[in-house]
């Protein structure tokens, strides 16, 4: 991959009680790069999400962004975050706050800009997505694919240098799907770096540089995703791709 | 049914003398009713520092981490013991132990120790509300306001403390109908609020009337709210309903 890395991972390991979920993971994702991790259900790759916003401290291993070691004591965990949005499956919307109230809150409290300032910057987000109508509406009036696409752009607004999406479309309905996998289709083409765990193969085929095969904690296999979905080495992965075909899903 | 029995009950045309003496009631009532302005004050007084400190108590509650444990544990220390002190023996030993001691500087009413009293037993129940409160609100909650790059602190204060005391609104009004019936305890330091003065006014006119006065007097105040907190936890299940 040509460019600097964004962001790496080494031998990272996380358990929960008895329950190791990741065993040492080792991956890099460079600057403007897309990486999509597929994988079962349990196989770890929202917990790797977690782990990269420092959601959960790592068990080993570390994690660098931009060749600082965020995972080290005494980091301002609340600056990382800042550099790194992310977009959980249930949307998680603050339901007491309009649709501007959820996008404006981080720029306002955490990077301090004054509410002018941040509603602009929501603005312009509203109408590169499509939500101006929605501005003023509250979360439980939409969509879920209105949810999501607004959650996306709630990270946005802290202009983040990466974005993890993780599984964001798993909760939605099969018609709203595609409404928000064209907005991460849109951050791609403007060059933002992202990791993205997903069910969605043909989406993965289509927007990813690469694509790692996550299994019970470790990237077992990595690759192009035409090679991955066309030819996976593996027996692991060709025996997960082979239930994805045979579930009519890709 | 409860009433036959009791309208033709071998004695009742002494107890109806006793309890239900119209000319006792209107001599008594204007009396009663001026001494019950000193409930309200208690009452609204009281509730303000209630909501305040127990609030600081449910928040102290629920920092994370190691760093914090003392703090967690004062906390829960206080709502244990204030919680396990009945009501009466705290009004007992504020009202008459604190005076007593003659410090200087230190307020000697004991209208002002009995509303301590009621602050300190009611916030230790009324931070347990907001504590229940807190704990219903998803973690996904506070893990999308950390994400943001939000401090702990900025998450409770914007996201989670907002919803959750919206949610425990009709717990507290019912810790409030408690706290305005228990004003009746401080007749026991010779404060003069409604009961006292219907002790008063009992003793003169050798008739248990101004008693029923001073329920109806509550009852006026507490039925009210009462209904209107029911009609709150209605629309808020509909709501969840509506969401779900």
């Amino acid at each position: 991959m040509s460019g600097k890395p964004a962001v790496e991972l080494e031998d990272v390991h996380k358990s929960f009680g008895r329950t190791d979920v990741l065993r040492g993971i080792d991956l890099a994702v460079a600057e403007h790069e897309v990486v999509c991790l597929i994988g079962a259900s349990g196989s770890g790759k929202s917990t790797l999400l977690r782990c990269v916003n420092l959601l959960e401290p790592l068990d080993r291993g570390r994690i660098l962004l931009d060749g600082e070691e965020i995972t080290a004591g005494g980091v301002d965990v609340n600056r990382v975050r800042r550099e790194i949005g992310i977009v959980f499956q249930s949307y998680n919307l603050f339901p007491h706050m309009s649709v501007l109230g959820n996008v404006t809150l981080g720029p306002r409290k955490a990077l301090g800009l004054s509410r002018a300032a941040a509603e602009a910057r929501a603005d312009e987000l509203f109408a590169r997505f499509g939500l101006e109508d929605k501005r003023d509406a509250y979360p439980d009036s939409l969509s879920g694919g209105q949810q999501q696409r607004v959650a996306i752009v709630r990270a946005l607004a802290l202009r983040p240098r990466l974005m993890l999406l993780d599984e964001i479309t798993s909760a939605l309905d099969p018609e709203l799907v595609a409404e928000v996998l064209n907005v991460v289709r849109e951050l791609a083409k403007g060059g933002m770096t992202m990791l993205i765990a997903t069910h969605e193969m043909a989406f993965a085929r289509d927007i990813a540089d690469r694509v790692c095969f996550l299994d019970e904690g470790v990237i077992l296999e990595e690759g192009p995703p035409a090679r991955i979905f066309s030819s996976p080495q593996e027996p692991r992965t060709q025996q997960f791709l082979a239930r994805i075909v045979e579930a009519g899903r890709l | 049914m409860l009433v036959l029995i009791v309208v033709n009950s071998p004695n009742w045309e002494e107890v109806k003398e006793q309890f239900f003496n119209w000319r006792v009631f209107k001599n008594s009532f204007p009396d009663i009713a001026e001494a019950f302005k000193t409930n309200v004050k208690l009452f609204l007084t009281a509730e303000v520092f209630i909501l305040v400190l127990a609030l600081f108590l449910a928040v102290l509650r629920s920092l994370p981490g190691p760093v914090f444990f003392p703090l967690r544990v004062l906390s829960t220390a206080y709502t244990d013991v204030f919680r396990g002190i009945p009501t009466i023996l705290l009004v007992y030993l504020l009202g008459f132990g604190v005076p007593g001691l003659q410090l200087s500087g230190v307020p000697n009413s004991q209208f002002f120790w009995a509303a301590v009293a009621l602050v300190l037993v009611y916030s230790a129940y009324v931070a347990e509300v907001y504590r229940a409160g807190i704990e219903s609100i998803h973690p996904s909650q506070a893990a999308a306001a950390r994400s943001l790059g939000l401090t702990h602190a900025q998450s409770m204060r914007y996201v989670v403390l907002p919803q959750a005391v919206r949610r425990v609104i009709p717990p507290l009004l019912n810790d409030f109908i408690g706290l305005q019936k228990d004003t009746a305890l401080v007749a026991l330091l010779g404060v003069v609020e409604a009961f006292r003065q219907s002790q008063i006014e009992s003793a003169g006119a050798f008739n248990h009337t101004p008693y029923l006065a001073t329920a109806l007097l509550f009852l006026l105040l507490t039925i009210p709210l009462t209904r209107f907190t029911d009609w709150l936890i209605a629309r808020n299940r509909r709501r969840e309903l509506a969401r779900a």
